[in-house]
């Protein structure tokens, strides 16, 4: 692959939308009194994301996060955060199963609004080693969503 | 031995020993500077593992045949060998492991349960790899009795050899086991110090040499160690092989770690005799090919000489502190006054992540995250983490000058 190319890839994974997102996240915290909550971590560079939740009958009326970690999981948290707003926890759930496919290269069949924003996160599948990263908020949310309080990338 | 090694260093002659130097990263040359976390091959090596398996392979120590008995031989010619490299009185203390961890791992089970005392601690610093660290906790935890203490770093990134003192004081260490050469700060601790300092106050001393062996001459006996581990895949050497030397009235003391076979005397289904060391703690067929391996390797670099690499990997981690310390935003971890080719550091701005990312579309392979130093990157306040570039025998003053360039241009990159 030529130096241009690689340098358009960086250019890709690091784009504008995602470096905002990372930098300056709509729901960066914690949720007083959440009804769902979930850290998690991976061990391996340090990378956290704690997410919050409250879910009101099968609606997730709020979700935010705090953590510290690589642009790509801060951005994939706070991507999370913005778009389980309003979803059930299967759809929400749905929403992260789309996240490890795309990192996978398999992108979806459909197009909606959320999944056009969650695209950001698909060149991830040219950076092998980096999908860890985009996932990780993701795994939050299942371990949230099942009740445990702690999980992992690995 | 290979006669092809000029006896000059001559960085670019070396270079050519190792193929996959030759090799390119999309396209690009590839610029190795993760080797202290696993070195590459040289010809020399392969060829000898290649070799081995095509004429001279069979199980060790059983069979009563021509090729059973060759296999022993090369064998043990890789235990004289390791014994030479490290000037061990016996090759009956060269003790083959796993790697530098299984090291550990059997001096925490025979010496640490088979001889420590209730009452008695492991002494190890805070900048311990967790091989170092790990085995250890699992000790104080298995209800024994034996304690764990800590020796602070500095903020130089040296270990604290008051602290040190005050640790030992009180006579209860049975055994300090601390690193040659951190993996992080690149930090070269006082051995000959912390060896005298600890026999002082009645402690055995275990030194992790996963780093410093590679990159320096060690004497055990000029340095009068109890123990010393390090691994054969950072030595130029094949994975699945690493190294144990123990004073041999200390390893004829230990009880065994693994059961099986080789290690025993006489079996009955009641009760088992054990064999002497080296025997003993290697139970089970082992790297028969890897042995043969490092044997390569040292033959490797001792023909190069371990002072000759010391010289060239000075003269690197001179040009290094020159060139790094000029990148704006970097701050390198640890500034200690003896130091290897091991640089850990922060870019302002820059997650380690991201940084390895983007060398990495340079050509650029460099370690990011807690390198197996969780604790010590606790301790500088680096919980995110940090991006590490070492050095092996092959690197040059141009990589690293390379290096800086895009590390200059992956902050403004991210800026």
């Amino acid at each position: 692959m030529s130096a241009p190319a690689d340098f358009q890839e960086l250019q890709d994974l690091y784009s504008k939308v995602l470096r905002d997102l990372a930098r300056n996240p709509a729901h960066r915290g914690r949720l007083e009194n959440a009804t769902a909550s979930a850290r998690g971590d991976n061990p391996m560079c340090g990378d956290r994301v704690e997410l919050s939740l409250n879910l009101v009958g099968e609606t997730i009326t709020d979700a935010m996060f705090q953590g510290r970690g690589c642009e790509i999981s801060q951005a994939s948290a706070a991507l999370l955060t913005e778009l389980v707003r309003g979803k059930s926890p299967s759809e929400a759930r749905a929403l992260g199963e789309t996240v490890a496919r795309m990192a996978r290269g398999e992108m979806p069949d459909a197009t909606s609004p959320e999944l056009e924003r969650l695209a950001i996160l698909s060149v991830v599948q040219k950076f092998p080693s980096r999908v860890k990263c985009a996932t990780l908020a993701w795994r939050a949310l299942d371990a949230a969503l099942a009740g445990v309080k702690e999980t992992s990338s690995e | 031995m290979d006669t092809n090694v000029a006896p000059a260093f001559d960085v670019t002659r070396i270079r050519q020993d190792f193929p996959i130097l030759a090799t390119t990263v999309r396209g690009k040359p590839l610029v190795f500077l993760d080797s202290g976390a696993s070195a590459q091959k040289p010809r020399q090596v392969i060829q000898a593992m290649t070799r081995a398996m095509e004429t001279a392979y069979a199980n060790v120590h059983r069979g009563a045949y021509h090729l059973s008995e060759v296999a022993t031989e090369a064998h043990e010619a890789a235990r004289g060998a390791v014994q030479r490299f490290l000037n061990a009185a016996e090759p009956e203390e060269i003790i083959f492991t796993g790697n530098a961890t299984g090291s550990f791992n059997l001096v925490a089970h025979s010496f640490g349960r088979g001889m420590l005392k209730p009452g008695q601690c492991v002494l190890v610093s805070e900048m311990e790899h967790h091989a170092n660290l790990v085995p250890w906790q699992m000790l104080r935890d298995a209800g024994l009795g034996i304690g764990l203490r800590f020796v602070r770093v500095t903020d130089s990134g040296e270990l604290d050899l008051e602290d040190l003192a005050a640790k030992l004081a009180d006579g209860k260490v049975g055994l300090v086991s601390v690193t040659h050469m951190s993996n992080v700060l690149g930090s070269v601790t006082p051995a000959a110090t912390i060896i005298r300092m600890a026999h002082e106050a009645g402690a055995r001393v275990m030194l992790d040499g996963s780093q410093a062996a590679v990159h320096r001459a060690v004497d055990v006996q000029a340095l009068d160690v109890d123990f010393y581990a390090f691994t054969g895949h950072k030595l130029y050497g094949p994975t699945g092989i690493g190294v144990l030397y123990g004073k041999r009235a200390l390893l004829d003391a230990m009880p065994p770690f693994f059961g099986g076979g080789d290690m025993i005397e006489t079996v009955t289904l009641e009760r088992s005799t054990f064999a002497a060391a080296p025997a003993r703690f290697e139970a089970g067929t082992p790297a028969i090919i890897e042995a043969v391996g490092l044997h390569a390797a040292i033959d490797y670099v001792s023909a190069i000489g371990m002072e000759a690499i010391e010289a060239h990997e000075r003269g690197l981690v001179d040009h290094a502190m020159a060139t790094l310390t000029q990148v704006e935003g970097l701050s390198l971890l640890g500034a200690a006054q003896d130091r290897g080719g091991v640089f850990a550091f922060a870019l302002d701005g820059v997650h380690p992540h991201d940084l390895s990312t983007y060398l990495d579309r340079a050509g650029i392979c460099v370690r990011a995250g807690r390198h197996c130093a969780e604790p010590l990157h606790a301790r500088f306040g680096l919980e995110g983490g940090s991006t590490r570039a070492s050095f092996g025998l092959y690197t040059t003053r141009e990589e690293i000058d390379f290096l800086a360039q895009k590390l200059s241009d992956a902050r403004r990159f991210f800026a």
